[in-house]
């Protein structure tokens, strides 16, 4: 099970947090600044695995954003890794040519992907496709609903 | 759908209004948020931000508390309060109108609010109560967005105690047509199953279902459960095997939709779940793992892509084929799997590599020998990650052979390892085993001492003391053991010991102190002297200079010992820490009194069991004599802060940490001083007080200064890390090393051909791996091997570890532990009884509460049929033996109670409960409160149609006196009739609840004597009455009580004030007497039956109730909580 993850950039500034188990304030403060450091002191060329506590830490770096997924210690370390960079797909495929700036100005798109790719510490949808139509299906219903709703009646 | 938008977009540019967020454009220049997020960039410093982002968030305050904010503009200041909240700056004001928009907006706004309320909130936050409501709404919603948002935000977060609210709604989602609600529902299922196992035991069947769902996303999702379930019971699953293998076959084969598909690999995922959950399965079971061989051949084959994902699928393989019952032909394919890992060029892989070959090496030694060039490469690279991976592989192929090659080896590389130390916790201890000599164990511990030094976690000297002072099979090698130690330390002291790291000190101290009469030659007055010089030293810590003392106290003998004795005792007795002025002291006394010294510390006393009275009852003579001489009594130390607080009106917040540090010199000492145990005693003169109090000094140090860490002196890293450069070499040149050829080729020094070294030091480190040591190998799997293991089992070294003391002081179990017990225990709290006989269980069945299997009544059979097992509130008793069914005398409850005694006939008594029955004799009882005093009325009603002569009745109770009311014991019931006995009851010892057990015997005219067992439950509440008091006798005795106990507890809002509200129920619940209430504060006094008062002080403190209990009587305060607590509850 994953237990959370985190974007951040190259100069350790967070984009995006997600818990999947329950954690104090201080817990996440404490974590945040933990990934961030040992994340960032990494070498270029090193493994893509850390070890945190009792948790294993897969970090990828995309562009100047660092992807940092806390995975319990039975799990899979590749396929970890995979989850990451397909949610990087889905980002792209989302925003087209994903950028550090389109997850910052668009924070709150990036976690509707991630909500439905990932549910419960669980990956729970693992085509690309589906992610994509099901958020699109909602966004179509926000977007539009809400774009024509507000159009002044001419 | 982005080109629909845009077009959207480009169609009607001035339809967008300033705030509208642009749907995947990208970011637009006039949204708030990117105004904000570019004000951000451009500022150049964190204080700049701070001003920049309180004025944003005092915006958006305002504007989310304004009636006309529409809920769209909600959505954006929630986005920006979502962004404010990110950059770590709180903006609680939100949350709650977070949980409105999702509540209140439609559907993208909704979607945002629950988004907020997902990074806000956290699961034990109160304002999540308040979206059960929201989340049900939505689950019945019939638009499928709202319903799959509602299942997304139950999995990400949801109060443990409402699921029961929602449980049906989401189960009715299993069967939805929409698949995805259905993956979703079955997701969060699974969240709930991990949160609250016990919650969904009875949809177990509805997880077949989902597993058997013709929608593979479902199906995959159910595994989630399954693997869960298996994990913790893989015996019941052992059925779904075939299935399991079914699926994945199908998986393997390319049947599922391409949609599955991830870099054309079909549904990685899916796969390495299922294996995951196949290797669970097949563990040590070897009809199961027959099953399996077939498709993991088939996965392994499949697998042949270049690509990480193929990787994860084979390393997960891999892993399977090795925990299984193995299969030679399969085996030997991961074998050459895991080649190609550690082989690859990619460091990823060559880490799952090191990591697969850790996990085999166990079973295949071998394997390890094919790659040890690789091994040896690692073991130099310049990743920490694979280093550490590499030395953890050596660990487990360590073996007598080349044990030693390989400790030097971590040596070596020791210094970088410094970040994790908690390496080493295992290793010096788990190497024992290997050594091949003392010397050679003395000097490598030598080496990890001075370098690990202080940065080591304690445990390592306290284990390593532990075995010197315990030693091993031999009296005659732990003797020699003890005397190179002794030994080497004495060279190294006499050396620079100024180098040497704290712990080292200590532990060399200790080990002089008890072990140096063993040289013979070597006279006490030179140890003492080198000891004497470690005190004198710059940087020695006060902790040290405790263990020094001690170890000279131990020393101290002849004409030159004690005038250096006498010389540092007076230095010390002055000093301004109290643990060394007390060492002091003690070495000065001792010093004079060899007999006492004899007596206190007896030479080679390490086998007996240290005993430490924790409660310090050996003090209670001096604190009654101080109580009498007119001490003030003791009290904890929150007890005098809070007196402090009250007695003045204005705040001592900042001074509130100066009690904890004057007794810092107490936690310095940590937990391995020997001298933590004689500080606490003479800080408390209280022995029910001091396990609490020791956990209280230490967690407020936490907060205070962190100079001292578990580590030690925190300042001191950079030396140490200097100092280790120095000191690596110097015990590897041990002589020992002479004698094998095989440890001797490795040198520190570079040789000018490195790739011929490496070779020669893979020779040496893959000795012994060959087949013929595999059972040491085997051996190793453990973690802590055989000879260590039982070491720890032994009693506690002398003086030394201090281990067992800190652990007598935490373990100590308090009353509330106690009341926690019980309370999870009883389920009802009211006198109840719990009663079941073979023969005559229906009679009884429906006053009982034997369906909670806590039956309090065993009942002993003696009778004919003495051989039927005496059986222990099982209810089904009934129906094994439905053949002994007597109806039950109807009316006879209800008339008992006329035959009340007259005396007591107009008193209020309890419900009158059926004790026990056996053949024809009722028993029943009740009790009956007087202002006074309690009676325990029993009724022994019997049935049969003869009289039973020679009752005799016997109440016993660990917690309560029972005194016969009439001398005459001896009872007679004639037949039909009723006999009533009498018991005056009183408290000796305060409990929550008290048991009175008792045991009748009697005789029919015609039989053999027979005799039942009952018990009879009470609440402490029917010993309590009201104690009226004055508000000044109140004040005076409130200080003269030194027990007391302090809780918030709920109050009754119902009302108009709360606070009366509630003590009124109190008071008429718990019959306590209110004296008086002054605005929010109110005080209640009660006493325990024959005057024992107890006075309880309520203060409204944030919405709760502040209570503060305080008693002369022991436990009275924590009993009387308890049931406070529980009549606050039940209201």
């Amino acid at each position: 099970m994953m237990r959370f993850l985190l974007l951040f950039s190259r100069q350790g500034k967070l984009r995006l947090q997600k818990w999947f188990t329950p954690m104090s304030e201080r817990e996440k403060k404490k974590i945040i600044r933990d990934m961030t450091t040992m994340v960032l002191a990494r070498q270029p060329r090193s493994c893509n695995f850390l070890h945190w506590k009792d948790l294993k830490i897969i970090y990828k770096r995309y562009a100047s954003l660092y992807f940092c997924l806390a995975i319990e210690n039975q799990e899979n370390e590749l396929i970890a890794l995979e989850v990451i960079h397909r949610y990087v797909e889905l980002l792209d495929k989302y925003f087209g040519n994903v950028c550090e700036l389109d997850i910052i100005f668009n924070f709150e798109k990036a976690y509707f992907i991630l909500d439905e790719f990932l549910m419960g510490g669980e990956i729970q949808e693992t085509s690309k496709q589906m992610v994509n139509r099901s958020i699109e299906a909602s966004d179509m219903l926000q977007e539009t609903m809400e774009e024509y709703m507000s159009k002044p009646a001419f | 759908m982005s080109d629909v938008v845009e077009k959207t977009l480009t169609a009607l540019p001035s339809l967008l209004s300033l705030d509208s967020q642009p749907g995947s454009t990208k970011l637009s220049s006039t949204s708030k948020l990117g105004t904000l997020i570019r004000g951000i960039t451009e500022l150049t410093s964190k204080h700049e931000e701070e001003k920049l982002i309180q004025h944003e968030l005092t915006s958006i305050k305002e504007q989310v508390s304004s009636p006309n904010t529409s809920m769209r503009q909600m959505k954006e200041l929630m986005v920006r309060a979502i962004y404010c909240e990110m950059l770590g700056y709180e903006a609680s004001f939100s949350y709650i109108h977070a949980i409105k928009l999702a509540q209140q907006g439609t559907a993208l706004e909704k979607r945002v609010g629950y988004l907020a309320v997902s990074l806000f909130l956290n699961e034990s936050h109160e304002l999540l109560l308040l979206l059960v409501n929201t989340v049900l709404k939505d689950l019945q919603s019939t638009n499928l967005i709202e319903v799959c948002m509602a299942l997304t935000v139950v999995s990400q977060m949801f109060p443990k105690d409402m699921i029961p609210a929602i449980l049906p709604l989401v189960e009715e989602k299993l069967n939805h047509p929409k698949e995805i609600i259905r993956r979703k529902a079955v997701l969060a299922l699974y969240k709930f199953y991990l949160i609250a196992p016990n919650q969904v035991q009875h949809i177990h069947n509805k997880f077949r279902k989902a597993l058997c769902d013709k929608d593979p996303g479902v199906m995959t999702a159910s595994l989630h459960i399954y693997l869960q379930m298996i994990q913790e019971n893989p015996e019941g699953y052992k059925d779904l095997t075939p299935s399991f293998v079914t699926i994945l076959k199908q998986v393997v084969g390319g049947k599922l939709p391409m949609d599955f598909n991830y870099h054309s690999v079909p549904a990685p995922w899916l796969q390495i779940q299922l294996l995951r959950i196949l290797s669970l399965l097949g563990k040590n079971d070897q009809s199961t793992s027959e099953i399996m061989y077939e498709v993991l051949d088939e996965s392994l084959r499949r697998a042949e892509m270049n690509h990480n994902i193929t990787y994860a699928i084979l390393y997960e393989c891999v892993k399977c084929i090795y925990t299984i019952h193995p299969k030679s032909e399969l085996l030997e394919k991961a074998a050459k799997c895991i080649g190609n890992f550690v082989l690859s060029p990619k460091i990823n892989l060559k880490y799952l590599g090191l990591k697969a070959l850790t996990y085999v090496v166990q079973q295949d030694p071998k394997l390890a020998l094919q790659h040890q060039m690789t091994i040896i490469e690692c073991l130099d690279h310049p990743d920490l990650i694979i280093k550490r991976e590499t030395l953890e592989l050596l660990f487990r192929i360590t073996n007598a052979q080349n044990v030693t090659v390989i400790v030097e080896k971590i040596m070596l590389l020791y210094y970088l390892y410094l970040v994790c130390s908690c390496f080493l916790v295992f290793f010096p201890m788990n190497h024992y085993t290997y050594a091949p000599d003392n010397e050679w164990f003395i000097e490598t511990m030598n080496t990890v001492f001075s370098v690990g030094g202080d940065m080591m976690q304690p445990d390592i000297p306290n284990s390593f003391l532990k075995l010197l002072s315990e030693g091993f099979d031999s009296v005659e090698e732990d003797r020699k053991l003890r005397l190179f130690a002794v030994d080497s330390y004495v060279s190294l002291l006499q050396g620079e010991p100024g180098k040497l790291p704290q712990r080292f000190l200590q532990v060399i101290s200790w080990v002089l102190g008890e072990y140096s009469y063993l040289r013979k030659e070597l006279e006490a007055a030179r140890v003492l002297r080198l000891l004497a010089k470690l005190l004198d030293m710059k940087n020695t810590s006060s902790e040290t200079k405790s263990w020094v003392l001690m170890a000279m106290t131990k020393l101290c003998e002849g004409r030159t010992g004690l005038s250096v004795a006498q010389e540092v005792s007076e230095t010390y007795s002055s000093s301004l820490d109290t643990v060394l002025r007390q060492r002091a002291q003690e070495l000065q006394h001792l010093s004079q009194d060899w007999e006492l010294q004899a007596r206190v510390l007896p030479r080679d006393a390490g086998h007996e069991p240290l005993e430490v009275d924790s409660s310090l009852s050996f003090l209670d003579g001096f604190v009654s004599e101080a109580l009498a001489a007119g001490a003030a009594p003791y009290k904890p130390q929150h007890q005098r802060q809070e007196e402090l607080a009250q007695a003045k009106a204005l705040s001592l917040e900042p001074y509130g940490l100066s009690l904890p540090i004057s007794m810092s010199s107490c936690s310095i000492a940590d937990r391995q001083s020997p001298t933590l145990l004689s500080i606490s005693s003479g800080l408390s003169g209280d022995s029910t007080e001091l396990s609490h109090k020791g956990g209280s000094t230490s967690l407020k140090l936490d907060g205070v200064k962190r100079v001292w860490g578990r580590e030690g002196y925190l300042a001191q890293r950079e030396p140490v890390e200097e100092s280790a450069h120095v000191e690596v070499p110097s015990p590897l040149r041990s002589p020992n090393h002479q004698g094998e050829a095989d440890s001797q080729t490795p040198t520190p020094t570079p040789t000018p051909d490195p790739e011929q070294e490496k070779q020669q030091l893979a020779s040496s480190l893959f000795v012994g791996l060959s087949s013929q040591s595999s059972v040491c190998l085997m051996g190793k799997s453990e973690p802590t091997p055989q000879r260590f293991r039982r070491k720890t089992k032994g009693p506690g070294s002398s003086s030394a570890v201090g281990e067992q003391i800190s652990n007598s002081l935490v373990s100590t179990p308090s009353t509330v532990d106690n009341l926690l017990c019980n309370n999870l225990l009883e389920s009802n709290i009211t006198s109840e009884l719990d009663v079941s006989s073979l023969e005559q269980t229906s009679q009884l069945a429906h006053g009982l509460t034997t369906a909670n299997g806590n039956c309090d009544v065993e009942l002993t059979d003696s009778d004919i049929k003495g051989s039927s097992p005496s059986l222990n509130g099982d209810n089904e008793v009934v129906a094994a033996d439905p053949g002994s069914h007597e109806d039950p005398d109807g009316p006879k409850d209800l008339c008992l109670s006329s035959h009340l005694p007259a005396e007591l006939s107009g008193l209020s008594h309890s419900e009158i409960t059926p004790l026990c029955s056996k053949q024809s004799l009722d028993l029943s009882a009740c009790h009956v409160h007087k202002d006074d005093f309690l009676v325990l009325v029993v009724f022994i009603y019997n049935s049969s149609d003869s009289d039973i002569q020679q009752i005799l009745l016997e109440l016993d109770s660990d917690e309560l006196e029972v005194s016969c009311v009439c001398d005459n014991r001896v009872q007679e019931a004639r037949s039909h009739s009723v006999a009533v006995c009498q018991y005056f009851l009183t408290v000796k010892r305060p409990s929550v609840h008290f048991k009175v057990v008792g045991i009748v015997s009697y005789q029919f005219p015609v039989g053999t004597p027979q005799s039942v067992q009952f018990s009879y439950k009470l609440p402490l509440t029917s010993f309590i009455r009201p104690l009226t008091l004055t508000t000044e006798e109140y004040g005076t005795m409130w200080l003269d009580f030194s027990h007391d106990t302090k809780q918030n507890l709920t109050l009754i809002s119902d009302g108009q004030e709360p606070l009366a509200a509630t003590l009124n129920m109190l008071e008429k619940k718990l019959q306590l007497h209110v004296v008086e209430v002054i605005g929010m504060e109110g005080i209640v006094a009660c006493q325990l039956l024959q005057d024992q008062p107890c006075l309880m002080h309520c203060r409204l403190h944030a919405g709760t109730l502040a209570v503060w209990l305080r008693s002369p009587v022991p436990d009275l305060p924590d009993c009387l909580m308890y049931h406070c607590q529980r009549a606050l509850q039940e209201h």
